[in-house]
């Protein structure tokens, strides 16, 4: 398996978009592209499987690999591969990828554009979630930071050149402080200087170093994944972006942060990470708590989504701050969960917007009587959204909290508890919500009259739904791919050799 | 043991008809979708009276004649990295197999009757399917093996009581009615789920049977962490019991997590008698029951609570059940009642001796509650459809048009007071000896709440056949029949099992240690209970038989109580206050607010500070390139200056 | 030669050099700032000469960079002019004060 196709088969399909004539061709090409990457992807998987079943019950190898010297005189490589979460990752992405596309089948204004930045931005995270070298890592981050300013600044409604610049801004900013962090890294760890990640694990920094260069980059990171008190790009970015730049950036970008929270800042610095992990755990807790107590109090629903996002995403960092081994299964699980969930309820927000033009929740009501599927859909976002069983976010929420009770310290307990106190604000807004805006009495005669989903919305609904059933419902298919990685990273993590 | 691997299909079967009406439904026309369903599950109602005859008759008792825990299927659903795992399984043991049978029939009954009731309604297949979803996660829940996999069907029941309740979904109070019953609940799940992580962690396991073999083995190490660990002087098992006995409370409705359930009668008549009578509701004693080993032996502390949260919620209910005039929140009010009654009668026994038949009295309850109960609500579905109102004012003296609805009621509403022979007396004396045996208090309670049980179910059953006909209905001749046979047919079936349940020796079947136990019937003992009843009800018909002032006077007598009670004692104003002026207005909008004005301000003062600054520099930009020069030579100037007279 | 020391013809330049700083910053005519400009290399060259004969009187590096800087000096006065030319076409001034468009 070339792992390199996964990004060059996007990347080559956005070049060729740019050299289309229309809409259709536009879109033809970008839908074919990305089903040719989830048909790379799923053979992908099947083969990451065969090859790892050889290795052995539970033990986890990044396979795949492809090394080329790229700066030599910088000790920069080419290097890629994968192991059972990048794998992961990379599933989620491109399950977002296609139905992004689908939602996206009617942009009339610049489609060739449009669809070309989504093509690079999917590039960008592909690239990212193979990368074993930090630089190339780095530079795939920043491939999907730039498309996201265009795609809210151009496409976006309401106050998009804010919004844009905002969000756009404080990623950079994010970024900016990951490569003071990978600069540490990459002069600190081991005897020569390096950015292969392999290589860098497997030394260790100066305990000094890590205590000062660790906060750089979870915070670097932390930003993309909305660590509270950095997450004010979430609403306004997600408010502001056309539907499909919605669902790539809470289900695609916001999963950079995590997933280079977890492989980065935590793997390569251990030691800082135990030190800091209590801070880092009651950032968390504030996020979720925090995140859900905003979110009762929004009143348009991409709003709504967006503060219910950063709720969600304190699961991953609580997971990841917690360090237990099933705290980070959790929150891997939770990545991959509310990445689907939430590019779901994105696209059903989008396409209740479409039909009704508003999103606010005190001028929608009734649409369950026109739009049974589209209500049907919004209401099984919301139902994941709260941890319903047989949906994913439910498995991926328990996990974490699991994960998280496994540390005993009281400190522990107390953040544990209190994040588990989201499950119930987070049932009341999902529910206030689709009371309000899918329930209740059609607001006027016009919300008899819409029109359900088309075609292409139902199978981007199918596509996503179908993610969240398989994790939902048979969540030992995932775990199988996850559990030796995620117990690989504890492993890493419990290494205390040198004395804090 | 695989015989009973067929199990499997109890539960599939609801579900394949959920998912069959779900997606196909609409394209069925007529009652098609109600007969299907009600096909699927007359299938797994045979399944189940199958099973339940193999287990009891013929296959369930080991070799001493015990009757066994069977677990003819067990797979690893989610493993967690720590060593804990959630299975996905059947678990077969008396109360499983007694639930079983309870559910399906209930469920069964109501799809029959619905066939009638719901016709005609534009989202009958979707009731059915949302009914099939109900019974299968009802079902689930009854046979899970795994303490997460009990809690993954109880959201799932849950979820399923909200889309019942908010089955008419284009009315506000419906809507409202739902939200409270899943936020309510889900707030008490809260509980159970952090009661499951303290268990867990405390045992290692996740699974029942090793988990209650773990903490009742009293030289084990799982119950030594447990009871050694402790938070505010209160052991981690007794924190652990209690929060998820919270999770209990909150689905069977008791006091103060009750207040969802008068207005989950927002949703269709039958969904009433399935969920919120009959099945759900008694998940928490089933819950309680199930965790019975670790409650009765390692935390009798836990046990005192639940005795005492069940009793006071038996009077409180009964208290407000006697002053409300909405007939199915009388019946609401009742059903917390009885559960009640069942908790306490799980509270009151012990692990051992004599009193451990609390534990078979509770189950026996249970059993005949859900007969009479999932009766009263299908007989009051009739009498709602013949009168078009909820309301008693609205009503009376309709035995002559309602002759098998008045008859079953009447039978229920024996059963209900505990009259013998019907089925209620049995299973309520036995739980009154269990109580007189270790808490006299309790018994006292339960005395009361009995007589008056007898009370407000006779006011309603004269309020409802006799007395004078209501205004109302004087027109209502060409409306009032009383339904086509297959909506008679559950009220006869259950009417009958309302009589003869009792007769059951119920003790051989269920029982806390698998063997037989006697309960108890007693002639002496039976004498005040059954007598305050019959007083109960000499008085209802006293003052509701014919119109009469006495109810006023009455009302008037008690004066402030009275209001009090009909307010329903001010629970849902306390709520509403904590909710709305509490967590709204001081945690959720500050919450926003500093969202928006702090963090957001702080981000966008940096970025207006950034353009402000850039702009008060900007005029040095003139675009005059020999002011950029002068500034140029001037740099250099000084550069050259600083270098030669101040760096060497 | 001996009788003139080095610092003589450093002093020309860095009086050549300041003439012609002042000059360039002072004179507002485009031309006039042109002329300033070659009296700066011109003083470089002074510079580049005297150090070559002093220190390194062997040698031929500083007048190879005194032709090159000559060489330079003529090109950039041709494109300079141009320049101009096109400048005077456009804004019909030759006056450095009129041509600011370039802030911002």
């Amino acid at each position: 398996m070339n792992l390199s196709l996964l990004f060059i088969v996007p990347a080559i399909t956005a070049v060729v978009i740019l050299f289309t004539r229309s809409l259709q061709q536009a879109r033809a090409l970008a839908l074919g592209g990305s089903v040719v990457q989830l048909f790379l992807v799923g053979n992908l998987i099947a083969a990451f499987q065969r090859t790892t079943s050889g290795l052995g019950d539970g033990v986890s190898d990044f396979v795949f690999q492809q090394r080329m010297a790229w700066f030599p005189s910088l000790h920069i490589d080419y290097f890629v591969g994968v192991d059972g979460i990048s794998v992961a990752m990379i599933g989620l992405t491109a399950l977002v990828v296609l139905a992004g596309v689908l939602v996206s089948w009617n942009v009339t204004k610049q489609p060739r554009e449009f669809f070309f930045l989504l093509m690079f931005l999917s590039a960008g995270a592909y690239g990212f979630f193979i990368s074993l070298d930090l630089f190339l890592q780095f530079f795939f981050l920043e491939l999907a930071v730039i498309p996201k300013y265009l795609l809210i600044g151009i496409w976006g409604s309401g106050k998009k050149e804010y919004s844009a610049n905002k969000l756009a801004l404080m990623l950079m900013g994010g970024s900016a402080l990951v490569f003071v962090g990978l600069l540490g890294v990459y002069f600190r760890s081991g005897s020569t200087v390096t950015f292969d990640w392999l290589r860098a694990t497997g030394s260790i920094m100066p305990v000094s170093d890590q205590l000062f260069f660790f906060p750089f980059l979870f915070l670097g990171f932390g930003v993309f994944t909305a660590l509270f008190p950095f997450h004010t790009w979430v609403p306004d970015g997600h408010s502001s972006a056309p539907t499909a730049a919605s669902m790539f950036l809470a289900g695609i970008s916001m999963k950079l942060g995590g997933y280079g929270c977890l492989r980065v800042a935590m793997c390569l610095m251990p030691e800082a990470a135990q030190y800091y992990s209590v801070y880092i755990v009651a950032l968390a807790t504030i996020a979720v708590l925090y995140g859900a107590f905003a979110t009762m109090m929004q009143t348009d629903l991409k709003y709504i989504n967006a503060y219910s996002s950063v709720s969600h995403c304190g699961f991953v960092l609580l997971g990841i701050g917690m360090m237990t081994r099933s705290s980070i299964q959790g929150a891997v699980l939770q990545m991959v969960s509310h990445g689907l969930m939430t590019a779901l309820f994105f696209a059903a927000i989008g396409m209740l917007y479409e039909r009704t033009h508003t999103r606010k929740v005190s001028e929608l009501g009734g649409v369950m009587k026109s739009m049974p599927f589209v209500s049907t859909l919004f209401f099984l976002a919301g139902l994941c959204s709260l941890g319903l069983p047989g949906l994913s976010g439910f498995v991926s929420e328990m996990t974490v909290f699991v994960g998280s009770w496994e540390r005993a310290e009281t400190g522990y307990r107390v953040m544990t508890v209190l994040s588990c106190m989201s499950i119930v604000v987070t049932a009341v807004y999902i529910l206030r919500a689709i009371g309000s805006s899918i329930m209740g009495a059609p607001r006027s005669a016009a919300f008899l009259q819409f029109k359900d989903a088309a075609w292409n919305e139902r199978v981007a609904a199918a596509v996503l739904m179908a993610g969240i059933l398989i994790i939902g419902i048979t969540p030992f298919l995932l775990n199988q791919l996850i559990l030796p990685g995620s117990e690989k990273i504890a492993q890493q993590l419990q290494r205390i050799i040198l004395p804090l | 043991m695989n015989m009973f691997t067929q199990a499997v299909w109890i539960p599939l079967l609801p579900f394949l008809s959920f998912l069959l009406l779900g997606f196909f439904g609409k394209y069925l026309k007529g009652t098609t979708a109600g007969w299907l369903a009600t096909v699927f599950l007359l299938g797994a109602a045979a399944i189940s009276f199958n099973i339940a005859y193999e287990y009891f008759f013929l296959f369930g008792k080991d070799a001493n004649g015990v009757y066994q825990t069977i677990v003819p299927l067990k797979m690893t659903w989610l493993q967690f990295a720590g060593g804990l795992s959630i299975d996905m399984g059947l678990l077969i043991d008396p109360i499983a197999v007694m639930m079983l049978v309870v559910v399906t029939f209930i469920s069964l009954m109501v799809h029959l009757y619905s066939l009638g009731y719901m016709k005609g309604e534009e989202r009958f297949s979707t009731y059915y399917a949302y009914l099939g979803l109900f019974t299968f996660s009802m079902l689930g829940l009854v046979l899970s093996v795994n303490l997460f996999q009990i809690y993954i069907f109880w959201e799932l029941v849950g979820v399923s009581s909200f889309l019942l309740i908010g089955f008419y979904f284009d009315r506000a109070s419906a809507i409202a009615a739902a939200k409270k019953a899943f936020i309510v609940t889900r707030f008490a799940d809260l509980g159970f789920l952090i009661g499951i992580l303290v268990l867990s962690s405390a045992a290692g396991t996740l699974d029942f049977q090793t988990l209650i073999q773990r903490l009742t083995d009293s030289t084990g190490e799982g119950l030594h962490t447990a009871t050694a660990t402790g938070f505010l002087g209160v052991s981690a098992l007794t924190w652990g019991l209690l929060l998820i006995f919270m999770g209990g409370a909150g689905k069977s409705a008791m006091f103060p997590l009750h207040i969802w359930l008068p207005d989950a009668m927002e949703g269709p008549t039958p969904v009433s008698a399935l969920i919120h009578a009959a099945t759900m509701v008694v998940a928490g004693v089933y819950l309680v029951a199930r965790l019975f080993g670790i409650f009765a032996f390692s935390a009798p502390g836990a046990m005192e609570v639940v005795a005492w949260v069940g009793a006071i919620s038996s009077l409180f209910a009964a208290v407000i059940a006697c002053t409300q005039t909405d007939i199915k929140r009388v019946l609401a009010y009742s059903t917390m009642s009885q559960i009640g009654y069942m908790m306490f009668a799980l509270g009151v026994s012990g692990g051992s001796g004599e009193a451990v038949d609390g534990f078979t009295a509770a189950n026996f309850h249970l059993f005949t509650h859900a007969m009479f109960k999932a009766l009263l609500f299908l007989g009051a579905g009739m009498v709602i459809h013949a009168v078009h109102s909820n309301e008693l004012k609205d009503m009376g003296g309709l035995r002559k048009q309602l002759p098998v609805t008045h008859l079953t009621f009447l039978i229920a509403c024996l059963a209900i007071a505990g009259v013998p022979p019907f089925a209620g007396f049995f299973s309520k004396e036995a739980i009154l000896h269990a109580a007189h045996l270790t808490h006299p208090a309790i018994y006292w309670i339960g005395i009361i709440t009995a007589a008056l049980t007898a009370f407000y179910m006779f006011r309603l059953y004269f309020g409802i056949f006799h007395g004078a006909t209501s205004s109302h209905h004087g027109d209502s001749h060409h409306h009032g029949h009383e339904g086509d046979f297959f909506q008679k047919l559950p009220l006869i079936l259950l009417g009958v099992a309302s009589m003869t349940a009792g007769f059951i020796p119920f003790g051989n079947f269920v029982s806390f240690s698998g063997r037989p136990v006697e309960l108890h019937t007693d002639l002496a003992f039976s004498i005040l209970p059954v007598s305050l009843s019959l007083v109960g009800i000499l008085i209802a018909a006293w003052f509701y038989r014919k119109p009469s002032e006495m109810p006023d006077k009455v009302a008037g007598f008690f004066g402030s109580v009275f209001t009090a009670a009909r307010q329903k004692f001010y629970i849902d104003e306390i709520y509403l206050f904590i909710t709305r002026k509490i967590i709204f207005k001081l945690i959720a909008a500050p919450a926003a607010w500093f969202d928006r004005s702090i963090i957001d301000g702080t981000v966008n003062t940096f970025g207006v500070a950034a353009q402000t600054g850039s702009e008060s520099i900007s005029d040095l930009q003139t675009g005059k390139v020999q002011s950029y020069a002068a500034w140029f030579v001037g740099a250099t100037l000084l550069l050259i200056i600083v270098f030669i007279y101040f760096i060497h | 030669m001996n009788e003139v020391p080095l610092s003589h013809f450093l002093i020309l330049s860095t009086a050549l050099f300041f003439i012609g700083v002042f000059g360039f910053l002072s004179r507002r005519n485009l031309v006039t700032i042109l002329m300033s400009l070659e009296l700066i290399l011109n003083s470089v060259n002074i510079n580049f000469i005297a150090f070559n004969q002093y220190l390194w009187p062997g040698k031929m590096d500083g007048l190879f960079f005194t032709l090159f800087i000559i060489a330079i000096a003529a090109a950039e006065a041709a494109v300079a002019i141009a320049i101009i030319l096109h400048l005077y076409r456009h804004y019909r001034s030759i006056d450095a004060e009129d041509v600011d468009t370039l802030r911002f």
